[in-house]
């Protein structure tokens, strides 16, 4: 019982320095200008709570479906399916991408692209009658490898300078967040997110372990495969957003176990997305108003997360 | 005794196989060699075949036989069968390597890019087994996961300091598997992986032992530390050689020793010679399809290999009894 009390504490010490970084981002070194300063923070801080919630969710509900803290859903190709879809596009446009194509419609086929290669994934295992999660992760990420091959060759091709516009959407970035956008993207994560927190007490049942929750009276099929339906959309719309940061689930699913001891998904994921604020919001903060650094924040968060991770696996006894 | 013919005529077979294929990398270009040119000692013929023919038939050679020993080796050492350069992060770190010698001694002679290369190749593996050791229950599917997982984060680490230095096109040109920059004189290191190839096959009985893991084979005898460092050292030799000649080629490692292993078993020394040369064979048959695809023009060997290379290994996994 002290446990969750404690718990319960850390939530709204968390949810305070959440605050706290939110007003520090926004108000450090406002200058003489503070309306436009700030117009243009708060759409950052907007996307910033978008992604994490996104990732935040996406990730604790992976790990748990699939008993395992060392996986993250954006290692199963859905970032490839992206940068091959910006690949082509930059492949066939060249530096007319953007007169071409508008970040709407951009959104909406990375989008449509994503949650279509999600689902021909789950049927292909599915309808084969094999329920083997590992299978099809597996399926997912040498799948993700064949896309990496065809991007790659294809940036071989493009033009040094229309390879910028692909490089700029291989990196996660706030920087260039369209407003239009995140209207959309927040109302699709809003909507997922409250399904996913309805349905979060069968998290707790799914964590016990497929015999057990057989045991329970779940329909284990039908949970696993409505969770990574609301994953896929979770994740895609992320990635569609910002582009790809592959390693922050691990991060700070990670850090959100170290953090709190709770096993209720509910509490657990509310910490993991407070977590993931506070980290990408810190983040974004140290490299553009300490550092003044030019480098994505993803490719320092993947950096970061990485080096933890390794850190991570190599000093648990056990995986 | 008709055993043995049947062995010796089935390797007779692929030995011929392969001769076809080599002979028609040979021929197959741009520049249009016939046979009779070469037996008529025209001069032009000749030094294009020896500068820029044989290079890369050699080398393509090579690169398959000891891609795919190293699959095997890495195979047994792990006991997966999922695991290869690809799923381990070997290509990873052998990328990773190349990129901090451009970094740090980019002057420097291809002996020091082979000692980064190497290097960080032979590190990485060792971090895997370490991290495989640890893995409570293996799942088959679950240790290369593991590996893709750790290779992809060796990766983030190298582009962190692609993209500091703007290098992040750059980097994926010389890494995407190609052999159409093999020349005399500039692919010399790849015969690095021979002698590693025949250290793998004189150790052939010890890595069959090795796969049976390691109370089995301290329990008949083995030094068993001393003979995954040999793995280590040959797969790690072979990759970087191949990385640094070609670069990356994905998948072989994976398939041709699956495909060897349902066809012929698991006794290494008698499927080492199927691993090479079915390796070989692929290797020849990938890139020459890359030259006569989009001919005149060529489409570089890591595509066509990932491509094939993954519809097999899909289908592998997928309709796996």
């Amino acid at each position: 019982m002290e446990k969750v009390t404690g718990d319960k504490a850390k939530l709204w010490i968390a949810a305070g320095a959440l605050v706290a970084v939110i007003a520090l981002y926004l108000f450090w070194q406002m200058g003489g200008s503070w309306q436009f300063a700030l117009n243009l923070r708060y759409v950052k801080v907007l996307a910033i709570l978008v992604v994490a919630c996104c990732v935040a969710y996406s990730s604790v509900a992976f790990q748990t479906i699939t008993h395992n803290r060392i996986l993250t859903p954006s290692i199963m190709g859905f970032e490839s399916v992206y940068l091959l879809i910006q690949t082509i596009v930059v492949f066939v446009y060249g530096d007319n991408t953007y007169r071409v194509l508008s970040d709407w419609g951009n959104f909406a086929i990375s989008i449509i692209g994503m949650v279509g290669f999600a689902f021909l994934l789950y049927l292909l295992i599915y309808k084969r009658g094999k329920d083997n999660l590992y299978l099809l992760l597996l399926v997912g990420v040498v799948t993700g490898i064949l896309f990496n091959s065809l991007s790659s060759f294809m940036q071989l091709l493009i033009d040094p300078n229309d390879f910028f516009i692909v490089q700029g959407k291989m990196f996660a970035s706030f920087n260039k967040i369209n407003r239009n956008l995140l209207g959309i993207a927040s109302v699709i994560m809003l909507v997922t997110l409250y399904i996913g927190m309805r349905l979060a007490r069968y998290l707790d049942v799914l964590a016990l372990g497929r015999d057990q929750a057989i045991n329970l009276g779940l329909n284990y099929n039908r949970m696993v495969q409505l969770f990574l339906a609301l994953i896929a959309v979770l994740v895609s719309v992320s990635t569609a957003l910002i582009g790809p940061i592959t390693f922050l689930g691990l991060l700070v699913t990670n850090l959100t176990y170290e953090l709190f001891r709770t096993y209720r998904h509910r509490a657990l994921i509310t910490a993991c997305c407070l977590v993931t604020g506070i980290t990408l919001l810190g983040g974004q903060f140290v490299m553009e108003r300490l550092f003044n650094l030019s480098i994505p924040v993803s490719a320092i968060i993947n950096f970061a997360g990485g080096l933890y991770f390794m850190y991570l696996l190599l000093r648990v006894r056990k995986i | 005794m008709s055993l043995f013919v049947e062995i010796i005529l089935k390797i007779i077979i692929f030995i011929l196989v392969l001769g076809v294929c080599a002979a028609a990398s040979l021929f197959i270009g741009v520049a249009d060699i016939t046979l009779s040119d070469l037996l008529s000692g025209h001069p032009e013929a000749w030094s294009l075949v020896s500068i820029s023919r044989i290079p890369r038939t050699m080398a393509l050679l090579l690169a398959g036989a000891g891609m795919s020993i190293s699959g095997v080796v890495m195979q047994q050492m792990t006991q997966n069968k999922f695991v290869a350069p690809t799923t381990a992060g070997t290509l990873e770190a052998a990328k990773m390597g190349l990129l901090a010698f451009m970094i740090l001694l980019p002057s420097a002679g291809t002996l020091w890019k082979m000692l980064f290369a190497f290097a960080f190749t032979f590190g990485a593996s060792i971090v895997f087994l370490t991290i495989v050791r640890k893995i409570r229950f293996r799942n088959v599917i679950f240790v290369p996961l593991v590996g893709l997982i750790f290779g992809g984060i060796i990766g983030s680490i190298s582009t962190f300091f692609a993209v500091k230095l703007n290098i992040v096109q750059d980097t994926n040109a010389w890494m995407m598997g190609d052999f159409s920059g093999v020349l005399q004189g500039r692919y010399e290191l790849i015969y690095l992986s021979l002698p590693a190839t025949l250290l793998t096959y004189f150790y052939a009985n010890k890595f069959t032992v090795i796969g049976m893991g390691e109370d089995f084979s301290k329990n008949l005898g083995l030094n068993y530390p001393a003979i995954m460092n040999i793995g280590l050292f040959c797969v790690s030799l072979t990759v970087s050689a191949v990385v640094i000649t070609a670069g990356v080629i994905p998948f072989l490692g994976l398939i041709v020793p699956n495909v060897v292993s349902l066809l012929f078993g698991d006794n290494l020394k008698k499927t080492l010679p199927y691993v090479a040369l079915c390796g070989s064979i692929f290797l020849l048959l990938c890139d020459i399809l890359g030259r006569v695809a989009v001919y005149p023009y060529e489409i570089p060997i890591g595509v066509t290999v990932s491509i094939l290379g993954a519809i097999i290994f899909l289908a592998f996994i997928l309709w796996k009894k």
